[in-house]
């Protein structure tokens, strides 16, 4: 049984729908990466799935729940946790403070403020500091570490690089990648939308292409290329590669 | 020496407006929401003080063991079934509705205790008349002094639950982005209630204080909230020692108008509030464009 089945699932900005009967099964311990260019539906995606979008129809079923009607901080106590794009930080409270509220979720597992330390060493000597006062990878890693803090089983990663040096990337990839344990059970599930290719190819294990709220395309990242993508990012359809569907 | 006596009595009564106003400030500064009842539900606090007084001969200070309980409730209450609705719609409509519970309250409180004035005064001892005597002569009431140290100790305590608690994070948070505060874990809509509790709570000693110091009746709400509204818009919407501050401000301000003339208590009050804000205005700029504008349009044939 899957571990987070999106079936048939719309959501709405006003008259605009910009999420549309789009249908997903995701396993235990997959990762998968949502492709798309601006204005495809990733992040609407996301938000509704993490509860902070409203679902204006079809379902969300999460460890065999249907979550379509549960707020937000109910799915992150059940293990859904969202990073949101621009990393929406509490600002004005220290880094200390901002992961410490995610104990609010009162989830068990292996995530404290030690473990996410050791996964994040940077954040150390910056615990006391303000959040907003922190460079842009530090900010990424609170972000990344205050959803860690509420032991999700599913992590969804809102363009965790957008904004950031290359360096900075790199270190974030660096720390996320013990959690990315390619498909294995005791793995953390990750759904992450990402603009940078290569690094998607790099962690994914399916890739799922969306184009103006729809799925597209969907296969495992080493039966896809990075052309067909391509293609299906700007719209223009190439026949499917091997091991991929296109809906 | 009249100038230092009236200097020291406007920072006591600055003490009585931060007390009053905390509450105002702290539902402001988590949800936004301005509560226009808030004066009318200290004067409710003051009347249940005053029922306990009258009927069972319970000290005002005693009484607050069983009044702050029962006002925390009905904020909780209050945020359930009318604030936590009314926000949804956007920032006109707790406004608007906190106006018509207000109206509700002051006439409820008309119909069911009349509209003889009341006072906590007598069942205070002499507490409310007894004072200290500084070097220089200057005279301090007990009953001042120690409403301005409650008033000190509940910022006090209001700013290191906020700091030092779990509740206090959560409430930060919700204050800063519900929507994300959700995302991990906080309950914004408790932690909302919990919120509206707290501000009721302070509302509840604000109120005992109002009824030992002066006197009250079913419409004396409407006039403590200007008070307390002077107070918060003078320290800065949603700060807790600003508040403080915009209350000793407004205190000291009225104390020193009443020495220019008798009519000045709160002419003095009001324009120290008009001048704060239109200063704060002009030097956020919003004034100057309010004024370009104002400029433009005349200049526009």
């Amino acid at each position: 049984m899957s571990l987070l089945k999106i079936e048939a699932l719309e959501a709405r900005h006003g008259l605009l729908t910009a999420v549309q009967g789009i249908s997903l099964d995701i396993e235990q311990g997959e990762t998968v990466a949502l492709v798309g260019a601006n204005g495809a539906g990733k992040t609407t995606l996301l938000r509704t799935l993490a509860g902070v979008h409203p679902v204006a129809a079809g379902r969300i079923v999460f460890d065999g729940q249907d979550v379509s009607a549960v707020p937000a901080n109910f799915r992150a106590a059940a293990g859904l946790a969202l990073v949101p794009e621009g990393r929406k930080l509490f600002s004005n409270m220290t880094v200390e403070e901002n992961l410490l509220v995610a104990l609010s979720a009162k989830r068990a597992g292996p995530w404290n403020l030690a473990t996410v330390l050791e996964a994040f060493p940077q954040l150390k000597p910056k615990l006391k500091a303000a959040a907003g006062t922190l460079s842009g990878g530090q900010q990424q890693a609170t972000a990344i570490g205050r959803a860690l803090m509420t032991n999700p089983r599913v992590l969804l990663l809102d363009e965790v690089s957008l904004g950031l040096s290359p360096l900075a990337v790199q270190g974030v990839y660096d720390s996320l990648r013990s959690l990315m344990g390619k498909g294995t059970p005791q793995s953390t599930t990750v759904v992450l939308v990402e603009q940078d290719l290569q690094r998607t190819f790099a962690v994914a294990d399916r890739i799922v292409c969306m184009l103006e709220g729809k799925v597209v395309a969907s296969g495992r990242s080493d039966e896809m290329t990075r052309d067909q993508v391509m293609a299906y990012y700007f719209g223009h359809r190439t026949p499917a590669a091997p091991g991929t569907s296109t809906k | 020496m009249i100038w230092l006596n009236q200097l020291v009595q406007g920072l006591m009564l600055g003490g009585y407006y931060a007390l009053l106003a905390c509450g105002l400030s702290f539902m402001f500064g988590v949800m936004r929401i301005i509560n226009l009842a808030h004066g009318s539900l200290a004067v409710l606090s003051a009347y249940l003080l005053f029922l306990l007084a009258d009927r069972y001969d319970i000290h005002p200070l005693l009484g607050l063991v069983a009044v702050v309980p029962a006002m925390a409730l009905l904020g909780w209450v209050l945020h359930r079934l009318v604030l936590e609705r009314s926000a949804r719609a956007g920032a006109l409509l707790p406004l608007l509705s906190t106006f018509g519970l207000a109206t509700v309250l002051d006439n409820s409180m008309f119909q069911v205790f009349g509209a003889d004035t009341r006072s906590l005064a007598p069942y205070i001892d002499s507490l409310s008349y007894d004072s200290w005597t500084l070097p220089g002569g200057v005279i301090v009431g007990q009953l001042s002094v120690l409403t301005f140290v409650v008033a000190l100790a509940l910022l006090g305590g209001l700013h290191l639950m906020l700091a030092r608690t779990s509740l206090g994070r959560r409430i930060r948070a919700a204050a800063h982005d519900a929507d994300t505060a959700q995302l991990v874990g906080v309950n914004a809509r408790s932690v909302y209630a919990a919120s509206t509790a707290i501000a009721l709570t302070t509302v509840a000693i604000a109120g005992a204080f109002l009824a030992m110091r002066a006197t009250f009746d079913p419409y004396t709400g409407p006039q403590q909230l200007i008070f307390a509204f002077e107070a918060v818009v003078i320290g800065g919407a949603g700060s807790l020692w600003g508040t403080l501050i915009g209350g000793i401000v407004l205190g000291v301000a009225q104390s020193l108008g009443a020495q220019v003339h008798s009519q000045g208590f709160l002419i003095a009050g009001h324009t120290t509030f008009l001048v704060v804000l239109l200063a704060r205005e002009y030097a956020t700029g919003s004034f100057r464009r309010w004024l370009r504008t104002l400029r433009l349009r005349a200049a526009t044939p």
